[in-house]
This record gives structure tokens, C-alpha cells and sequence, in this order.
């Protein structure tokens, strides 16, 4: 791999009849990062990482993972990427440890050495007491380690991890990210598609927004919510508190006039002021009366709206705001 | 390991996996067996008694084995296509897809694997044929002769099933392919009945079926009856059919996809 970048495409287009799945793509991923390929359903991301992976050829432009060209070194490519898709590809009928077997041999490691690497993957997963078990009476969550675990048979230096968590319960979305994050750790690029938004912001070190087969943001998770503005303040106001003495006190604090939906109160936070410390002290000094007051991030949510003008087409869990705003009592 | 060998491994870790499953999930196997044992059970006693078979077979069970055990190898691609459907939708095919393995790896296992299912249906088939008074009138060489046609005409169908398994939306739509194919070619042909009793038309289709031409060509290595060209059409029909579907099916599994 000469190349600073483990992943790069240009111009990648795909279509399927009157589809255009991929509307000219550009993608580059530096080795030893996390690519986080966000979009709703049907945005194309599966669709690139089938053309990354070598599944399909694209219609037109190239693509390089690390340093060999998607179709003519095709043949090559496989055995430097690993891929997990999003139906947890285990075969049923076998065990664990021979599902890990299988996959060893088809990469071409020999019997013993696949045995071996299926041994420390099943442990390192926290499988090791379930190998010698079908993989049919796994769990969802076990499973999804399984075929991640299968991914990583040949320590390939590519990963391609296609909605790696979608149905899984939350405690084993939460395993499953750690291992992500772990595996990241010791160096692997890591390709990943998520319909969840704190997903990539937990995992990814650049994102790439896809939308209707077009890349229409990149950058850090920072950088994307910047474009949406910094922090901002939400205050619920108690019963009979006065609305303008409050928009009044805040207003020093804020970057635009606060605004007053309801009993809430919102103000862009303007960096540097005090935070919410401050707004709690100058609502008490004007003499206002509050049931709540916190402080919200803006979410990959937030980005998502404004560069598309829609939400993205996902399930939010019930509380999810809450993981992102910092409570405080009053 | 060069490329050839790295073909004949890919292809036999690949088929060890396909039979491993059958043990363990041994509702497709019965099924498999279960079903052609009633059809000798359910000709043999049921239909035999009215079926009058020429002379030079002996009785009806003779003339009935044959023709049976040719249905069943037909049948013999079902593991296959219901595998590879399954496959598919589980997305296994992806994964092999991305993997450094032989192309010709996946197909090949599974039609490698029918083989020994179906030989290992031959013996059962055979076992109870043996127990419902079939004999052989034939030398362990001919009975061996019989075995390797079969089993060409079972490897031949399997890739006909493998077109199946890539093409249907689901394993039991692929099912449903392999049985409007594969009901009319056998009861339409020499395998259960003699063609001289069915109408004009009927009767020339059914000569020139060929499942006839095997059934034909097993009996005449097992009961020593004229063999015509039977033994060399039953492998040009074989050959025939793989030159057809291995083509199609190798071509749909480059470009299959799970959605």
C-alpha cells in the first residue's frame, strides 16, 4: 500500500435500469481510519460497499482498497478485506468455531492455522463458550459478533462493515461498537455504513453524508456540526414565569434573540459566556421562574435536516436526546 | 498451491460444509428419502397390480426400480437449490463472493455434495427395492455402470437446480421450478409406465424423454434387457444438460445479489 489513503474512489456510478443507486461518488479513507458512510435507506451505501468489496463492478468510475484496483485486481483485493454485512452471513448448521473455520480456509490459511485463528477470534468475541454450539441457537447479538469476528479471520488491513448494528437490541449494539472501537485500536481502516447518527459520531473519525447516491457532506463529526450551529440552551419555564423578562436576561448570552415555542425557551449559546452556569444565575437574578434547563449538543440529527431537509429515515430509541444533553437540576 | 489446487480445496472445505449440514438438520434428508421410498411402496402395491409391463421385465417391481431411482436422482438437486437460495438471502454468498476462494468453488461444492447424497439415495433406494423383490440380472460390473449413469444424470439435474436456487426469489419458489419441471418429464416417459400404452403424441414424448433414455439404460445394464442406444444417449443427454445449465447457473452466481 503506497498510498496514504487504504480507501479511495472517484466518480463511482451505479445504476439499476432507471435507479441510480450511485450518482458519482468520491470517497478516500486514510489508513488506519474510520470512514462512517451515513445516509438513510436507499442513499447508496450499500450499493458502494458491494462495488468496494468487488461484488459489483461500477458503471463508471474507479476505486483503489489498499493500492489494488476494485476490478482489475479484483482477485487480489479479496484477500485484504474483510466484509460484515448486514444479515449476519453465518451458516446456521455449523458451530461457531467451524463458521470461523470455513471462512479461514476459504481465505486460504491452511487447516491448522485456521483452527487457531478461529480459537482466539471466538475468545476475543466472547464466544469461546458458545463455539462448539450451532450457531442457529445463537442470539441476534451473538451472531453479529460472529460475522464480524468472520471478517477479521484473515486480520485483513480493510474492513467494509455494512450497518453492523441494525436490529440489535441496545446492550448488544453497545458490545458490538466496543468491539468496533477495539479493533480500530490496533490499526485496521475500517469502512462503516450506519443509518444511526451516534453511531458514526461515536465511531468514525471522518463521515461522509450520502444522500440519493450523491456525497453531500464530509468531515469530522465536529466539522458536520458546526455547520449546524454550537450549542444550544433549552429552558422550560415554570408556571406564570414572565417570557420576555426571560428572553431579556438570556439575550447577552446568545448569538441570535432567543426564541419562545411554547414554555420553552431556546437560545443559541454563543461560545465563551459562561454556559449554562451563567443563564442559571441571570434567570435568578431577574427574578424567573424555571422547571428545567439543559444544555443540547447538536446531534448528527440536527446535520442530517439541514443538509438534506429531511430527517433521516430511522427508528429513534425512546429518550435518545437525553444521551446528549447535560441535565441540570434546578 | 497453484490455482487448480486451490479450486479442488475451495470446492471440497466448501462441500464438506454442505454435507455437514445434513445430520444436523436431517428434515431435508428424510424428506428426500422418505418421499421416493412411498412412491416404490405406493407403485409397487398400490398402481403395480394394474400396470401390465412387457414380458422381458419380469414383474412390475423390476420394470419399476429403474425408473425410480432415476426420479430420485433428478430430485437430487433439490439440497442444492434450496442451499444456495438459502445461501443467498442469508447473505453468505456475499461473503464468499469477497473472499480470495476459488469463483468456481461454491457451485461446485454443492454439486459435488448432491453427488454423494445421491449416491448414498441409490443405496437406500436399492436397499428397498431389494426388500420388495427386485432382482438383478446383471454383473457388479453392469450394477456399477448403472450407479456412474445415474449419478452423471443426478450431477447434470443438480446444475439445472443450481440455475433454479440463483433465479427464485425464495427456496420454496425454487422448489416449486424443480417440481413443474420435473413431474411431467418423469411421469411422461418410460419410468413408471410403458410409452406403448399412453395416446399418440404422448407416446412419441415420451420416447424422446430423456428420462426414458436413462431409465432405459438402467435396465437394460440391470435386467439385461436390449440396450439400443440407451447407455451412450443417457451420457450425451447428461452432458448436454450440464453444457446448458452450468453456463447459465456460473453466470447468475458471478452477478448474484441479495437484493
Amino acid at each position: 500500500m503506497s498510498s496514504e489513503y487504504a480507501i479511495e474512489a472517484e466518480g463511482l456510478e451505479k445504476s439499476y435500469g432507471d435507479v441510480h443507486a450511485l450518482a458519482g461518488i468520491d470517497l478516500r479513507v486514510r489508513r488506519g481510519s474510520v470512514l462512517g458512510l451515513l445516509g438513510p435507506n436507499g442513499a447508496g451505501k450499500t450499493t458502494a460497499v458491494r462495488i468496494l468489496t468487488t461484488l459489483l463492478p461500477p458503471d463508471s468510475g474507479w476505486a483503489r482498497v489498499a493500492g489494488l484496483d476494485v476490478v482489475d485486481d479484483a482477485a487480489a483485493l479479496r484477500s485484504q478485506i474483510g466484509l460484515a454485512g448486514q444479515y449476519a452471513a453465518v451458516d446456521e448448521n455449523l458451530t461457531g468455531a467451524e463458521n470461523l473455520e470455513l471462512v479461514g480456509r476459504l481465505y486460504h490459511l491452511g487447516k491448522a492455522r485456521s483452527k487457531e485463528r478461529a480459537r482466539e477470534l471466538l475468545e476475543r468475541f466472547e464466544l469461546d463458550e458458545a463455539a462448539d454450539r450451532l450457531a442457529r441457537t445463537y442470539s441476534g447479538g451473538m451472531r453479529r459478533r460472529l460475522d464480524l469476528a468472520a471478517a477479521l479471520v484473515a486480520a485483513p488491513p480493510v474492513i467494509f462493515l455494512d450497518e453492523p448494528t441494525t436490529g440489535l437490541d441496545p446492550r448488544s449494539r453497545a458490545n458490538l461498537l466496543e468491539t468496533i472501537e477495539r479493533r480500530v485500536a490496533e490499526g485496521t481502516t475500517v469502512l462503516l455504513t450506519t443509518q444511526t447518527l451516534d453511531e458514526a459520531d461515536r465511531l468514525a473519525d471522518t463521515i461522509s453524508v450520502i444522500d440519493h447516491g450523491k456525497v453531500i457532506a464530509e468531515g469530522t463529526p465536529d466539522q458536520l456540526k458546526g455547520r449546524v450551529g454550537g450549542e444550544r440552551l433549552e429552558v422550560t419555564l415554570a408556571e406564570g414565569a414572565d417570557r420576555e423578562t426571560a428572553i431579556e436576561a438570556l439575550a447577552p448570552l446568545a448569538d441570535e434573540r432567543p426564541a419562545c415555542d411554547g414554555g420553552i425557551l431556546k437560545a443559541p449559546l454563543r461560545h465563551g459566556n459562561g454556559g449554562i452556569a451563567e443563564a442559571v444565575r441571570r434567570l435568578d437574578r431577574a427574578d424567573v421562574g424555571i422547571d428545567d434547563i439543559a444544555l443540547r449538543r447538536p446531534t448528527l440529527d440536527d446535520v442530517f435536516i439541514s443538509l438534506t431537509g429531511h430527517a433521516a429515515e430511522h427508528e429513534k430509541p425512546e429518550g435518545q436526546e437525553e444521551d446528549v444533553a447535560e441535565e441540570v437540576a434546578v | 498451491m497453484s490455482a487448480l489446487q486451490y479450486a479442488a480445496s475451495d470446492t471440497l472445505v466448501l462441500a464438506k460444509r454442505n454435507l455437514s449440514r445434513i445430520p444436523r438438520a436431517p428434515d431435508l434428508l428424510i424428506g428426500y428419502t422418505v418421499q421416493p421410498i412411498m412412491f416404490v411402496l405406493l407403485f409397487v402395491y398400490v398402481f403395480g397390480g394394474a400396470i401390465n409391463v412387457p414380458p422381458e421385465f419380469g414383474d412390475y417391481t423390476d420394470f419399476l426400480m429403474p425408473g425410480i431411482v432415476v426420479q430420485t436422482m433428478s430430485f437430487g438437486g433439490f439440497v442444492t437449490a434450496i442451499g444456495l437460495s438459502e445461501d443467498l438471502r442469508k447473505g453468505l454468498i456475499d461473503r464468499f463472493r469477497s473472499l480470495p476462494m476459488a469463483r468456481s468453488a461454491v457451485l461446485g461444492g454443492r454439486t459435488l455434495s448432491d453427488i454423494a447424497l445421491n449416491l448414498l439415495s441409490i443405496v437406500i433406494m436399492m436397499g428397498v427395492g431389494l426388500l420388495v423383490g427386485f432382482t438383478f440380472d446383471a454383473n457388479v460390473l453392469e450394477i456399477l455402470a448403472g450407479v456412474g449413469i445415474l449419478l452423471l444424470f443426478g450431477y447434470a439435474w443438480s446444475w439445472f437446480f443450481a440455475t433454479a436456487g440463483l433465479t427464485a426469489s425464495s427456496s420454496e419458489s425454487a422448489q416449486a421450478i424443480g417440481f413443474i419441471v420435473i413431474f411431467p418429464l418423469t411421469f411422461a416417459s418410460s419410468a413408471f409406465v410403458p410409452p406403448e400404452s399412453m395416446p399418440a403424441g404422448l407416446q412419441e414424448f415420451a420416447e424422446a424423454n430423456p428420462f426414458s433414455t436413462i431409465t432405459d439404460a438402467i435396465r437394460s445394464l440391470w435386467l439385461d434387457t436390449p440396450a439400443h442406444s440407451d447407455i451412450w444417449m443417457s451420457v450425451v443427454w447428461s452432458v448436454a444438460l450440464i453444457a446448458v445449465f452450468a453456463p447459465i447457473a456460473t453466470s447468475r452466481y458471478r452477478k448474484a445479489t441479495n437484493r
